[in-house]
């Protein structure tokens, strides 16, 4: 399972932030910075999906291997 | 009250009127109503204004800023005589491009990481005015007055460094703008912009680290922000940061008195709470925007023109079954929640952050004092009219085995204190 994150849909509500602190920090303006590159931990993939779920903008995509 | 009574809607899809108390007492299922019969409803009221009630609809408006000028974002009866670049209130009133140049300036301050730093100030006025409730040894106060209004507007206050004691103010200057926009008489000097003009001129003078100072130190391209452009931002902060966050608290307590198995979910499950919090905010979104129609467009087949009115009514968008499952029902730990109770698009609420950080604080330390809790009368609960939806009026009643608890460790911290 690999992340795919639109750095241009995201507009910082910070859901992924909150509930996947693991895979998402923000920067100084509280927009998104994805954290892994690759392949996600196996013991993330469901804060993963979290993340994709609850994005409004739909900035989010979980890409299965 | 306005000044004029509104007259009745004869039929919602094509005479609505948001500011009207038959909206706020029902407002849910007139969307439902509408989405399923006429979903972008209109109404000749105001000089002519779209109300969508599909998520598709509301999304689609709130991302094109081009056909949708946020100039106007309150709808009156006249349309806003407005400054440009900035409008009223940058930037939550500027289109691009100064739009992202007025929100860059706040954006460090609202980060998740900077709100941090406020949540020991929200937490102690919320124990501040549980305290109050707890001495008065009432077993029946109101959650809205007594409690949820004071959180935004002092937190606030001290992130703008003015005194608290002008809550009263604020929130009259609020009810004016949002509850009844234009429908008042004021008199002259008397209005949120004098109040904040006379402030600006004032901290120019007297500058410190609060947010006033900083605005007054901040530049664009090397030129300083004039005294419309901070007032202006300092009143959007004032207006979109009080009447919201009470709303989202005084809708979250609402629930929870209602529903003694989600007060349990709450008390018993800290993992549940950051699903609960988000469903609060999809289920009671209090906030519904609007823009001015810039450019000639169809949405949903209906024609929009140039000057028309159109809401953005996010709470309808958040309970659209098209976009979330069994979007009726709150379920407090719904996984997958895209919300758009902060909006969508380049205007998402600047303040979501602290919103959020203060909803979360004061239901914990309300649930904390009070775990069980109900209405004292579910039918005297008054909701507001206009564009910001949440109870304004809302007297609960705690039960007496419950009160006797809290009496007992009332008296209990007054014998420690006593002894100490």
């Amino acid at each position: 399972m690999k992340i795919k994150f639109d750095r241009d849909a995201c507009q910082g509500h910070n859901r992924c932030y909150m509930l996947a602190p693991e895979l998402f920090d923000t920067d100084d303006e509280g927009y998104a910075i994805l954290l892994v590159d690759g392949t996600i931990p196996a013991e993330l993939e469901e804060k993963a999906q979290l993340a994709a779920d609850n994005c409004p903008e739909f900035a989010i995509e979980i890409v299965s291997d | 009250m306005p000044d004029v009574p509104r007259p009745p809607v004869e039929d919602w899809a094509t005479d609505f009127d948001h500011t009207h108390p038959d909206y706020a007492a029902d407002a849910p299922q007139i969307w439902d109503e509408l989405r399923e019969t006429c979903p972008i409803a209109h109404t000749e009221r105001f000089g002519g204004a779209w109300l969508p009630t599909r998520h598709e609809d509301v999304a689609r408006i709130a991302k094109d800023p081009e056909k949708f000028s946020s100039q106007g974002i309150i709808v009156t009866d006249w349309r806003p005589d407005v400054p440009a670049p900035m409008g009223y209130a940058p930037p939550i009133t500027s289109d691009p491009p100064f739009h992202a140049i007025a929100r860059r300036l706040l954006l460090e301050f609202f980060s998740p990481k900077a709100i941090d730093g406020w949540e020991e100030t929200a937490r102690q006025t919320c124990r501040d005015l549980i305290a109050e409730i707890k001495a008065s040894g009432a077993t029946e106060f109101d959650a809205a007055t007594q409690y949820a209004q004071h959180i935004p507007v002092r937190v606030i206050a001290d992130m703008l460094d003015l005194p608290r004691e002008d809550g009263d103010k604020f929130r009259t200057f609020i009810h004016r703008i949002l509850s009844e926009p234009g429908q008042n008489s004021v008199a002259e000097g008397a209005t949120l912009f004098d109040y904040l003009e006379a402030k600006v001129t004032a901290r120019r003078e007297n500058l410190g680290d609060d947010l006033i100072s900083y605005l007054c130190q901040a530049d664009i391209d090397g030129m300083a922000l004039l005294d419309e452009h901070v007032g202006g931002t300092i009143g959007l902060l004032i207006i979109a940061g009080i009447d919201t966050t009470w709303s989202g608290i005084g809708s979250s307590l609402w629930h929870l008195a209602q529903h003694p198995e989600d007060r349990r979910r709450w008390n018993n499950d800290p993992d549940v709470r950051p699903f609960a919090l988000e469903e609060f905010l999809r289920f009671y979104a209090p906030v519904t925007m609007a823009r001015l129609v810039a450019q000639e467009v169809e949405v949903g087949g209906c024609p929009m023109k140039p000057g028309d009115w159109t809401l953005l009514p996010f709470p309808a968008a958040n309970r659209d079954p098209e976009a979330f499952e069994d979007a009726d029902k709150f379920i407090i730990d719904r996984q997958r929640n895209r919300h758009a109770a902060f909006g969508l698009g380049i205007h998402r609420c600047v303040g979501s952050n602290l919103a959020r950080m203060e909803m979360r604080v004061a239901i914990e330390e309300w649930m904390d004092a009070f775990p069980d809790f109900e209405l004292a009368d579910p039918d005297k609960v008054v909701f507001s009219t206009g564009q910001v939806r949440g109870p304004r009026e809302m007297t609960v009643r705690i039960p007496a085995e419950s009160a006797a608890a809290v009496g007992a460790a009332a008296a209990a911290t007054v014998a420690a204190e006593t002894v100490a």
